[in-house]
């Protein structure tokens, strides 16, 4: 779906300072080297398989379903991952291919601190040097994964400036990266960011679909009617997304961080709220002023709080084939809740807002109908800032 | 030949920059009619962006200050045009890609031409995205000023036989700000830069006394300097016009006579 010069039909591009652009460009060769090399992807299949523990589950929400009373619903377990989440998918990737690279160091950015533990753990894993940048705000909204990110062996550095959030990370590593490019990988997070990185996360994240559609044919013997995951950057999403693309019956819902609601200032809804711009490496949209400086962004979950999307989604939502819907932060402790109580199943406050809308449209469909919702990652993370939102003095 | 090159027709050029609005527009005002006063050939105005990827601290901070003050592109255009009453040196902006994209391109460009201003500087869009930008500023009468750095290497070439106005050389790795050291090679860059063109290039990145002025413009057509001035500027706030003029004098004397 990426044409040579890395859009997506307008969207994406290589906004970066010269320093950057033989890093990308030769991180692209790499890539393209690599990508259809079989020693290459034998590793990195033993990789997914015996360490991470794929292929992830394709689990029967009965009760979920029973309880909605509407369309059937399966999870897609990728919270049951090592390290919890899907982003460990791509991160042994870009680890492999950095490594194949002769890079010694990994930089990271992180919001929830999910694709910083990843990062971390991947990095020692393979014997690698790792400094991880986050936002300060986020520090302290994700304490247990900073110190779990300390325990793996890698440098947590704080980030005080702007909204000390998602966006000031990716913002200081791209610093960070134009200071030290020779033994250094970024290993970006997401679908995000100059090319190739939309491209090379969305292949190493779109194992996710692909197992959707063989387990779904195993258990169904039919596609899905609809696909429902959730959207910061958008990596989760687009891996759920992108086998079913072609197969034009299957709808595909990324759900957005409303924060607040998208008729406030506090929201995270890009799609919904935000225009048009070039930032962070790539055209696409981000919540900005008229005077096109982006916007302070919130959301309960640090994973979505993020002022743009990655330009694959921008794309989609334009020609229409993926629609992104505003999930609110009670919408999305609602599910965070449902979802314990009902499956015994907590999920990251994250993933918490595709369930949201899985609740709200489940039951508006027929029970012939099937769902299949995207869990990226589990809620342990979370459980203290939901215990404090509902007015425990839970601290961790 | 446009405006721009009139910074580099008598001797080498000292560039200075400086971020509008930082920490107003009246102090912005009072600071470049003196840094001109000074000896500065070549004028890079800033327009503050929230969210500045290329450069270091201090320039981060004084981004942040004229936003928190409230400064917008539509007030530094004003700015601009009053500005050019007085100030007959070339004048470019410093921003990123989103501050002229989403005011749109054309409209941006127009009004900054109605400003008098000879060029933009854009340090998130590289060679590979220039098309689109370069295009509607060359239909304004300015130039686009590309950028080679220390890792451009084998893309030097195509670069410089395609840049308009000077040639922006980025002195070091890393984001803008003072260094105590500069250990790049230049010469071999600046040489091979030489080979594809004959605007003039000036190296810019961690130069912050005279001494290391003196040797980055003898070797390139000038040099330039922001962080340098921008600290000058966030230590004395209102009352820099002075101290900045002082400074950038010395820096200017420092190049005369190369």
């Amino acid at each position: 779906m990426t044409n040579p010069n890395g859009r997506f039909g307008e969207y994406g591009g290589q906004y970066m300072p010269e320093t950057l652009m033989n890093a990308v460009i030769e991180l692209e060769e790499a890539y393209n080297k690599y990508k259809n090399d079989p020693e290459f992807n034998r590793e990195l299949e033993e990789l997914l398989t015996e360490y991470a523990n794929r292929p992830s589950r394709l689990y029967y929400a009965k009760k979920m379903t029973e309880e909605l009373g509407g369309a059937k619903i399966y999870l897609k377990r990728e919270d049951l991952n090592h390290t919890g989440a899907h982003k460990i998918n791509n991160v042994l990737g870009q680890a492999l291919l950095a490594k194949k690279m002769g890079k010694t160091r990994l930089i990271a950015e992180t919001g929830a601190g999910q694709h910083g533990v990843a990062t971390a753990t991947a990095a020692t894993l393979m014997g690698m040097e790792c400094l991880v940048y986050m936002g300060v705000e986020d520090m302290e909204r994700q304490k247990l994964n900073v110190y779990r990110m300390r325990l793996l062996g890698a440098e947590v550095r704080g980030v005080p400036t702007g909204t000390g959030t998602l966006k000031d990370a990716v913002s200081q590593c791209m610093r960070e990266w134009t200071s030290r490019i020779a033994d250094t990988h970024y290993c970006l997070g997401s679908v995000m960011g100059p090319h190739p990185f939309p491209t090379i996360v969305r292949d190493f994240q779109a194992v996710i679909g692909r197992e959707i559609k063989k387990q779904i044919l195993e258990k169904e013997g039919r596609l899905p009617d609809m696909l429902i995951a959730c959207v910061g950057g958008g990596s989760n999403a687009i891996g759920t997304f992108y086998d079913f693309i072609s197969d034009k019956d299957v709808q595909l819902v990324g759900a957005e961080a409303a924060g607040k609601g998208i008729d406030t200032p506090e929201t995270a809804a890009t799609i919904n709220t935000g225009s048009v711009g070039i930032f962070h490496g790539m055209k696409s949209y981000f919540c900005q002023d008229k005077y096109g400086q982006i916007a302070p962004v919130y959301s309960i979950s640090a994973g979505l709080d993020y002022p743009g999307i990655g330009p694959e989604h921008a794309w989609l939502s334009d020609i229409g084939r993926a629609k992104y819907v505003g999930i609110t932060d009670d919408e999305a402790v609602e599910a965070f809740e449902f979802l314990s109580r009902c499956e015994g199943i907590i999920p990251a406050i994250e993933s918490a807002h595709a369930l949201a809308y899985a609740m709200k449209v489940a039951p508006t469909m027929d029970k012939d109908k099937i769902i299949v919702v995207t869990v990226s990652g589990r809620g342990d993370k979370d459980v203290a800032a939901i215990a404090r939102y509902r007015g425990e003095d839970l601290h961790e | 030949m446009s405006n721009i090159a009139k910074a580099f027709d008598h001797g080498k050029a000292f560039i200075a920059f400086i971020t509008c609005g930082d920490p107003d527009l009246e102090t912005t005002r009072e600071t470049v009619i003196r840094m001109v006063e000074a000896g500065a050939d070549l004028i890079e105005l800033g327009i503050p962006f929230s969210d500045p990827t290329a450069e270091g601290p201090v320039i981060m901070d004084a981004d942040k200050r004229a936003l928190d003050g409230g400064v917008t592109t539509d007030d530094i255009f004003a700015f601009t045009k009053e500005l050019r009453k007085t100030v007959k040196v070339p004048m470019v902006y410093m921003t990123y890609a989103n501050v002229v994209y989403h005011y749109g391109a054309e409209e941006f460009c127009s009004k900054a031409q109605d400003a008098g201003i000879d060029g933009l500087i854009l340090p998130d869009v590289p060679f590979e995205e220039k098309a689109d930008f370069e295009e509607v500023c060359q239909k304004h009468g300015m130039d686009l000023v590309s950028m080679i750095a220390p890792t451009s290497e084998n893309r030097i070439a195509e670069i410089a036989k395609e840049a308009k106005g000077f040639l922006y050389v980025v002195s070091s790795l890393g984001v803008t700000g003072t260094r105590s050291a500069i250990t790049t090679d230049l010469r071999p860059m600046i040489e091979l830069i030489r080979e594809n063109t004959d605007i003039p290039c000036a190296i810019g990145f961690g130069i912050s006394n005279p001494e290391q002025c003196r040797q980055m413009a003898s070797l390139a057509d000038g040099a330039i300097v922001g962080s340098a001035i921008v600290k000058i500027v966030a230590k004395n706030g209102k009352d820099s016009a002075e101290p900045v003029a002082a400074f950038v004098k010395e820096m200017k004397d420092a190049i005369r006579d190369l």
